[in-house]
C-alpha cells in the first residue's frame, strides 16, 4: 500500500465535488420537510433530473441549459407528487417511494438513445486572484460553477428561513398548520411551492452527477444518492448548516475512501465502500438534537 | 363612545345534517363586553369563524361601523380590525414568542421591532412576556398572552374570544379581566364566548344566548341569575341532580395499603391508601390536580398492575388483572381524558363501544365480533344518554365534549357495574350535559352498585357523594360523610393551602 500516493490537496479539492450532488438534493428537501413535508421521492427526482439535464445539455449542446432542462424535469415530477399528497390528500410515505419507483422508470425511458453518449463539457472554472493562492486556491476555489451554486442555494435557504417573513411563514407552516390556516396563511399554496423547489434542487443534484461527476448518461445512476440526502436531512435536525456538514462529510469520506482503495488499503472493499455512509450517519447522529417540523408528514385538510 | 361597531343581520350557515346558526341577528356596541352564550355545539364558533372571515355564511350580511362587512379571509378581517384569540390551534410550539406574533400581523415589522413593542404593550396592560422564550416552554396562561398581544398590536376595534378561561387558573382570569376592562375603557369592544356564567356576570355588559344555532334570547348578565341564564342555554328548565336516600350495604371494593411507585417521570406515587365502598355509595374523592388521581384511576381499572392483595373486589384480589379480567368482575372504570384514552377519536362510536363493552355486554363469539349487537348497544348508548350525534357510525372525534362524555360515561353505566370508577365526570361540560351525567352517576348508585368519583370540582363532589376523602401528595385521607362538611374542613383535608400554589403555577 502506498499512502504518499494520496495527495491531500486534491483530495480536499475533489470532497467539493463529491458532495454537490447530495447537497443539492438535501437542501431541496430540507425546504420540503421545514414545510411539513415528507417527500420520500428525492430518488426519482434526481435521476429525472440527470436524464433530463443530459438530454437537453446534448441537444443544446449547452451544459447550463441542462441543468436548467434538470431543474424543471425535477419539478414536474415533483408537481405530481404535490398534487397527489397536497390536493387528493393521498399519504405522503407511499407517494413518495411511488415516485421514486415512477422516476426510475421513466428517466430510463428517457434516456433509451442517450447511454453511451458524451455530454457536452463543462469546464471548471479558474476564479481570478482567488483561484491563484496556494493550496487553498486549488481546493477551494478552482471548481464547476455548479458547486458554487449548490453553496448559494445553501445559503439563501438558510437566511430564507432565518431572516425572512416567508421564511418564517414556511415554518409556521410545517410546525402547525391548523394553527398557520387560522392565521389566514395559504398552506396547501406554500408547500406546493416548497415541493417544487424541492423537486427543482434534486434535479439539479442529479444533473450534477450526469453532467459532471460521471459525466455520461446510465440506468439508475443515482445509486441512492437521494436516500442519503434524506437521511441527511433528518440527521442534519432540519438546519442548513449542519446539512452542509454532513454532505461535506459525506462526500469527503465518499473520496478519501475511493484514494485508500486506489493505494491498495488492506481492508476489504466492502468496508470501505460502506464508510461514508456509516460515518455520515455516526456524526450527524451524535450532533443530532433537533425536533422534527411539528406536522411533518400530516396530511392538511382545512375542515379538521 | 358609543355607536354600533358591528350589526349581525339573518346569518345562516348549514352543514351537512346541521344548521350551524339560523338566522342569526345581533349588534355589538363601540367599547362593550359582550357575552356569547350557549351550550356546546349551539353554534358559537361557527358564528366567531363567519365575523373573523374562517367561515362564509349561506345567507345574511354583516356590517362593521355601518360599513357592509364581508371578510373573505381572515387577513381581511384582521385588516378591518376584528382580532380573535382562539380556545387552541394557533400558537407554533417551536418559534418564539416574537416570531409568533409576527405571524399574526399584517404587515410586521423587523424582528427586533416586534420584541420591542411586545414588552411596550406587555407592560401597559399588565400581561409579563418575554418576546425570546420558546413558545413550547410556557404555561397555558402565558400561551394565551401571547396570543392577546399578537391582537392588542394591531389596535382591534372588536376583540373576539372564544373561551378564554378553560385552561386558566383561577388568578390568571382575575389578571385577563382586568386588562379586558382596561380595553373595553379604551374603546375596544370585546366579545366573549363562554359558558361559564359566574364569569360574565362579573365581566359582561350584554349577551346574546343562542341555542341549536338561533338566537334564544339576549339579557344584561349583571342583572340576570346565572339559574335564569343557564336554563335560556338550555332551554328547559335546568335539572339538580336528586340523591335518593342512601341505603349503604355490604363492601364490595376494598383498597389495602394501596402503594405504587410513579409510572413516569411527572406522575405521582400512591402511598398506603386504605379504604373500602359499600353497595349503593357514591365515594367522592377531592384534591388539586397531579396529586395521584390519574394513578388511583389506573390501579383501580387495571391499567396498572399491583400487588394482588391491595385491590380486593368482593374479597377476591383483583391488583394482579388486567382491565378486561376485572371488567367481567364488574369493576368499570372511565378515565379522565376523553379523547384518546376514554375513546379513540377516529373510531366510530360502536367501534368505541365494543372496546370497553365486549366482555360485558358478550359481543364476541369465538373471536369474531358481532356487529348487529355492537351496534345496537351503541345506539342504547346514545338513545339512554340523550349524547347528540347523527348516528353511532360516527367518528368519537366528530362529538362535542360534552356529548362524547355523555357516551363514555354511559357506555360504562349501561353494563351494569358493580363498581363504577369515575375521574372528572363533567370536566369541561356544559352545564345541562353535567347535571345529567351527575343524575345518571345518582342513580347507579341508587340501584345498587359502588361509585367513586374522583373530581377537581368540590361542588359536584358535595352534591354527589355520601363520604368524601382528599387525595393530597398519593396519600388518601380519611373519608369522612359529605353532609355538613364545611369548605375549611374540606381545605384542611385536601392539605390546607401549603401546595394549592405550586399545583396551579
Amino acid at each position: 500500500m502506498d499512502l504518499s500516493a494520496i495527495n491531500p490537496v486534491l483530495l480536499l479539492a475533489s470532497l467539493m465535488v463529491a458532495a454537490t450532488p447530495i447537497l443539492l438534493a438535501a437542501i431541496g428537501e430540507l425546504v420540503v420537510e421545514r414545510a411539513g413535508v415528507l417527500n420520500l421521492g428525492v430518488e426519482g427526482m434526481m435521476i429525472t433530473g440527470a436524464v433530463c439535464g443530459f438530454v437537453v445539455a446534448v441537444n443544446t449542446g449547452s451544459p447550463w441549459l441542462g441543468f436548467l432542462g434538470a431543474a424543471i424535469g425535477g419539478a414536474l415530477l415533483s408537481v405530481l407528487f404535490g398534487v397527489l399528497t397536497q390536493y387528493l390528500l393521498s399519504n405522503q410515505v407511499a407517494t413518495g417511494l411511488a415516485l421514486t419507483l415512477f422516476g426510475l422508470g421513466v428517466s430510463s425511458l428517457i434516456g433509451q438513445g442517450y447511454i453511451g453518449i458524451k455530454g457536452p463539457e463543462f469546464p471548471d472554472w479558474h476564479i481570478p486572484l482567488l483561484g491563484d493562492i496556494p493550496i487553498i486556491g486549488p481546493i477551494v476555489f478552482q471548481h464547476d460553477p455548479m458547486v458554487y451554486v449548490g453553496l448559494l442555494i445553501c445559503l439563501g435557504v438558510w437566511a430564507f428561513l432565518k431572516y425572512s417573513r416567508l421564511g418564517l411563514v414556511l415554518r409556521a407552516v410545517g410546525e402547525n398548520h391548523d394553527a398557520a390556516h387560522a392565521l389566514g396563511y395559504k398552506v396547501i399554496r406554500i408547500r406546493m411551492a416548497a415541493i417544487m423547489f424541492g423537486g427543482a434542487c434534486a434535479g439539479l443534484g442529479g444533473a450534477y452527477l450526469s453532467l459532471v461527476r460521471v459525466p455520461q448518461w446510465t440506468e439508475g445512476m443515482t445509486a441512492g444518492a437521494g436516500w442519503i440526502a434524506l437521511a441527511i436531512v433528518v440527521f442534519a435536525s432540519w438546519r442548513p448548516g449542519r446539512l452542509l456538514l454532513g454532505a461535506y462529510l459525506f462526500g469527503g469520506v465518499t473520496v478519501l475512501q475511493l484514494n485508500l482503495q486506489a493505494a491498495g488499503l488492506a481492508i476489504p472493499v466492502e468496508y470501505l465502500s460502506m464508510s461514508p455512509y456509516l460515518a455520515t450517519i455516526v456524526v450527524l447522529v451524535i450532533m443530532s438534537a433537533g425536533r422534527a417540523p411539528g406536522s411533518l408528514g400530516r396530511i392538511f385538510h382545512a375542515s379538521r | 363612545m358609543t355607536g354600533t361597531l358591528l350589526k349581525l343581520e339573518g346569518l345562516t350557515k348549514a352543514y351537512p345534517g346541521v344548521v350551524a346558526n339560523d338566522n342569526v341577528s345581533f349588534e355589538i356596541q363601540k367599547g362593550e363586553i359582550h357575552a356569547l352564550l350557549g351550550e356546546n355545539g349551539a353554534g358559537k364558533s361557527t358564528l366567531v369563524k363567519t365575523i373573523y372571515g374562517l367561515v362564509k355564511p349561506d345567507t345574511g350580511r354583516m356590517e362593521l361601523n355601518a360599513a357592509e362587512f364581508i371578510p373573505p379571509e381572515p387577513r381581511a378581517a384582521r385588516a378591518a380590525g376584528v382580532a380573535m384569540v382562539f380556545q387552541h390551534f394557533s400558537l407554533f410550539d417551536a418559534l418564539n414568542v416574537a416570531e409568533n406574533i409576527a405571524l399574526g400581523m399584517e404587515n410586521p415589522p423587523p424582528q427586533r421591532q416586534v420584541a420591542a413593542r411586545v414588552r411596550e404593550v406587555s407592560e401597559k396592560y399588565g400581561l409579563p412576556l418575554d418576546p425570546d422564550r420558546i413558545v413550547g416552554d410556557l404555561s397555558a396562561g402565558e400561551r394565551q398572552r401571547v396570543e392577546i398581544i399578537r391582537c392588542l398590536l394591531q389596535d382591534p376595534k372588536l376583540l373576539i374570544m372564544d373561551e378564554p378561561t378553560s385552561v386558566l387558573t383561577p388568578q390568571e382570569v382575575q389578571i385577563l379581566f382586568q386588562t379586558l376592562r382596561q380595553l373595553s375603557e379604551e374603546g375596544t369592544a370585546i366579545l366573549y364566548i363562554s359558558h361559564k356564567l359566574e364569569e360574565i356576570r362579573a365581566l359582561c355588559e350584554n349577551a346574546t344566548v343562542l341555542r341549536l344555532g338561533a338566537v334564544v334570547g339576549t339579557c344584561d348578565p349583571r342583572e340576570t341569575s346565572a339559574r335564569d341564564m343557564a336554563e335560556m342555554m338550555v332551554g328547559a328548565s335546568l335539572h339538580v341532580p336528586e340523591k335518593a336516600t342512601a341505603d349503604t350495604g355490604e363492601t364490595v371494593l376494598a383498597l389495602k395499603a394501596l402503594s405504587a411507585p410513579a409510572p413516569h417521570q411527572f406522575g405521582t406515587a400512591l402511598k398506603d391508601l386504605n379504604i373500602t365502598v359499600q353497595t349503593g355509595e357514591v365515594l367522592g374523592i377531592g384534591g388539586v390536580a397531579g396529586n395521584g388521581q390519574d394513578e388511583l384511576v389506573a390501579a383501580l381499572s387495571g391499567e396498572m398492575k399491583t400487588a394482588a392483595g391491595m385491590v380486593e373486589l368482593r374479597g377476591t384480589p383483583v391488583g394482579q388483572l388486567a382491565p378486561n379480567a376485572r371488567r367481567a368482575m364488574g369493576l368499570l372504570a372511565a378515565p379522565e381524558e376523553r379523547m384518546g384514552h376514554a375513546a379513540a377519536p377516529d373510531m366510530s362510536l360502536t367501534e368505541n363501544a365494543v372496546m370497553t363493552g365486549v366482555t360485558r355486554k358478550s359481543l364476541a363469539q369465538r373471536g369474531f365480533l358481532k356487529w348487529k349487537e355492537a351496534k345496537a348497544f351503541a345506539e342504547d348508548v346514545i338513545s339512554t344518554f340523550d349524547v347528540r350525534t347523527p348516528g353511532p357510525e360516527n367518528a368519537a372525534r366528530s362529538l362535542s365534549g360534552g356529548n362524547l362524555q355523555k357516551f363514555v360515561i354511559g357506555r360504562e353505566i349501561l353494563q351494569d357495574p358493580d363498581v363504577f370508577v369515575v375521574n372528572q365526570p363533567t370536566w369541561g361540560v356544559d352545564a345541562a350535559a353535567a347535571a345529567a351525567i351527575r343524575q345518571a352517576i345518582l342513580d347507579l348508585a341508587a340501584k345498587g352498585a359502588a361509585v367513586i368519583c374522583i373530581s377537581q370540582d368540590l361542588d359536584e363532589l358535595m352534591e354527589i357523594s355520601d363520604r368524601f376523602a382528599a387525595l393530597n401528595e398519593g396519600r388518601l385521607s380519611e373519608p369522612r360523610p359529605a353532609a355538613g362538611l364545611t369548605v375549611e374542613e374540606i381545605g384542611l383535608m385536601l392539605g390546607g393551602a401549603h401546595d394549592m400554589e405550586a399545583a396551579h403555577a
